[in-house]
């Protein structure tokens, strides 16, 4: 065998290796996935089981993704139940200790954000599917998104010691863009504080928070519930009321109601994403922010 | 005023920390990371102070992350948590608790299995918890209007090396699909005509024993797991422990793979083995074909969907050598066979559509036959509840017909944790 075969087997070898020493990463959805690659890099393999385009509320608890989990070094979810309807079969079937509940792998990034409509009073079904640890749509909100990523650097730094600077530099790196990005975004959405829109389901306090919008009213009656014919004609007054033109839907939702809605006050009923990977264009988390800021600003330029 | 002071001695903290980084000229990107973490430190400790209050904490709530870390000890160190947790917060250690109510009626003539025209036919109590980092336990109690029997309860020890899942206590054998299933996630108000006539009907194969299942390597991302399965030896009808050394043995092997990102086929192969019910010695083998082929888009996956199912049993019990005459002639072992094949289709948010076909013989007689069909609608008004009606027709081999219509009211209360694929 030559000199150069045996660099090359020998480099294969070396490749493989690195490879096989990468920290896995599994993520319960793309926006964690988005965050955790920005921070890990290529020092890490990183994969979501939910796409960014269904409901993470009602994802199949597929045997497919048992293989991914088996796998797993490290699995990053998010919590506040967002993913109880699937993933802890999941997790339990995977035979992986790593990321059981409670395992050193297992990572909930909920408790590094800030969480809005935790509930102050008794909660029951009556009030629909509500979320009783708060509502778990916190990643649109960029400040929780670089809580998440300074999370994800604690994390990976403490399960691939050796990387630490690597990740921590990625940190900065991140949160600089992010800083720049949010300038941005702010001036974009300055001029519709405090406009007042609707939504179809409870998916977007933190970026209504973080960019100032009045959300008045839902699609959905209660969490959960699909609309009902009472419920859609109280709507529509409230917003013929209170001259709301603006519908934000979720991409799993369907668009017969609120584009119904939308045509009975004279407005529009548009597709924000609540998720990286809801549209193929949007793959990071910065694609994702200025997706929804360039389509609310197109939307609300429209009623100026 | 306790808490007051603790505010007054985080923010003294912070400004002291931001003026020492000032002095120490540190860049403006850091400090402004510096002072985001102090920010969610106080949010956090405003939190805490309304918390103290004993009023309810405000809308949002941080938690200080990670890398604020140094300054949260700091602030700590200042300003101590006085006090435990409320007493409540020991509640978090109680289990899941869920129940459900499973009510029936039943319209309609049938004179070989009648069925009561009300009945609240079962409320199944569940109970889940982590025991420790090691092991979690499931409790399924079923009480029916007449008697309680432990549906379920069992270990799981997800943890063990090599990726095998151990099992322990009692539980439904991993005989085929719908087996597995509780009554509350059928798609249909009854089982199968093959289940209750050549697999223990509604209990079906459940028992006390050990089980131990590992996802086995495999090409192409095919998902593979083995199943193998030991228990005492009783379930109704289908095994009876005469001794002690009378266990049964089920073993399950079950293929999945994903056709595109909204369809995928499942396919299963079960065998079981025990001593048979009916004379000592004697034994009893089932053998078992699952397949299901579900298609759920995933954009649209909480409108609409469909599931087909089909499962097929062979039912080779030594007993049936016990009863060989028909006609004059003795006859050797035989097989009884049986299946089902079904699909549902899922139209809109809330409603489902459905039909199966039920053909079977009977378990000590395979000269004997049952057949039958359903319709089957389901609407949903939540995730918590379900109302079900269903028209079934079966020719029993007496030659008699029954024409029924079922309904079924579902409802769920409390946390009732996910069940598997």
């Amino acid at each position: 065998m030559s000199i150069r075969k045996i660099l090359i087997v020998a480099g294969l070898v070396a490749g493989i290796s690195s490879a096989a020493s990468k920290l896995n990463v599994v993520t319960s959805t793309e926006d964690l996935s988005a965050i955790g690659r920005e921070i890990g890099g290529d020092h890490i393999t990183i994969e979501s089981i939910a796409k960014g385009y269904q409901d993470p509320h009602f994802v199949e608890p597929k045997p497919s993704f048992l293989l991914k989990l088996q796998k797993a070094d490290l699995l990053a979810v998010v919590g506040l139940q967002l993913e109880i309807g699937w993933l802890p079969p999941l997790i339990t079937q995977s035979g992986n200790s790593k990321i059981q509940v409670g395992a050193k792998g297992y990572f909930d990034v909920s408790n590094a954000c800030e969480i809005l409509e935790i509930p102050t009073t008794t909660v029951t079904r009556a009030d629909g599917d509500v979320h009783p640890l708060g509502n778990p749509h916190f990643w649109l909100d960029p400040e929780n998104g670089r809580r998440i990523a300074r999370a994800f650097k604690d994390k990976l730094s403490e399960m691939q010691p050796a990387d630490a600077a690597f990740f921590d530099h990625n940190l900065k790196d991140f949160e600089q863009r992010l800083t720049d990005a949010e300038k941005r975004w702010d001036a974009q959405m300055a001029p519709y504080k405090g406009h007042k829109v609707v939504t179809y389901h409870r998916s977007l306090p933190n970026f209504a928070k973080r960019f100032g919008l009045d959300v008045v009213d839902y699609v959905e009656p209660k969490p959960g519930i699909p609309p009902t014919p009472t419920h859609t004609l109280e709507l529509i007054n409230k917003m013929k009321q209170q001259n709301i033109k603006l519908i934000l839907v979720e991409p799993y939702f369907d668009m017969r109601t609120p584009n119904s809605i939308a045509q009975a006050v004279g407005g529009t009923a548009i597709v924000l994403l609540p998720s990286v990977g809801g549209e193929k264009q949007v793959q990071t988390y910065f694609q994702l922010f200025d997706y929804d800021v360039n389509l609310l600003v197109t939307a609300f330029g429209k009623y100026k | 005023m306790r808490c007051h002071v603790k505010v007054w001695a985080a923010v003294c903290l912070i400004a002291g920390v931001a003026r020492g980084q000032a002095t120490q000229g540190l860049d403006n990107a850091a400090l402004l990371d510096r002072l985001r973490a102090m920010e969610d430190r106080i949010k956090a400790l405003e939190a805490e102070v309304a918390g103290l209050k004993g009023q309810p904490a405000a809308e949002a709530v941080a938690v200080a992350p990670a890398s604020a870390q140094v300054v949260a000890t700091q602030a700590a160190a200042t300003a101590p948590n006085l006090g435990g947790a409320q007493g409540a917060a020991a509640k978090v250690f109680n289990p899941d608790i869920a129940v459900i109510g499973d009510f029936i009626g039943v319209g309609g003539k049938n004179q070989v299995n009648p069925s009561p025209a009300l009945e609240m036919h079962e409320s199944e109590l569940a109970l889940q918890a982590i025991i420790d980092p090691y092991a979690r336990a499931d409790f399924f109690i079923s009480f029916g209007e007449h008697g309680v029997d432990l549906e379920e309860g069992y270990l799981t020890f997800p943890s063990l090396p090599g990726h095998l899942n151990l099992r322990a206590g009692k539980m439904r054998a991993a005989f085929g699909k719908i087996n597995t299933l509780h009554n509350h996630v059928l798609p249909w108000v009854d089982r199968p005509l093959v289940m209750q006539n050549l697999t223990g009907g509604e209990d079906g194969i459940n028992d006390a024993g050990f089980s131990l299942s590992r996802i086995l390597p495999a090409p192409g991302g095919l998902f593979l797991e083995a199943t193998a399965q030991v228990f005492r030896g009783d379930s109704d009808n289908v095994f009876h422990s005469w001794h002690p050394n009378n266990l049964s043995t089920v073993g399950h092997v079950h293929g999945y793979r994903d056709i595109n990102e909204s369809t995928n086929v499942d396919l299963g192969f079960s065998y079981a083995r025990g001593a048979s019910p009916q004379t000592a010695g004697l034994f009893n083998n089932l053998y078992d074909i699952d397949a299901t082929v579900r298609w759920k888009p995933l954009r649209r996956s909480i409108y609409h969907s469909f599931t087909g199912r089909a499962e097929l049993v062979w039912d080779r019990n030594e007993a049936t050598l016990l009863a060989p005459v028909r006609q004059g002639f003795t006859v050797p072992q035989q097989t009884p066979f049986g299946y089902f094949v079904s699909g549902d289709y899922q139209f809109a948010r809330r409603w489902f559509a459905g039909g199966r076909l039920d053909w079977s013989e009977r378990a000590l007689n395979a000269f004997q036959h049952d057949d039958g069909g359903s319709a089957v609608l389901t609407y949903w008004p939540s995730e918590f509840s379900q109302v079900r009606g269903q028209y079934r027709h079966t020719k029993y081999a007496e030659g008699l017909t029954a024409n029924e219509i079922l309904f079924q009211f579902l409802f769920s209360i409390g946390a009732h944790g996910a069940h598997p694929f």
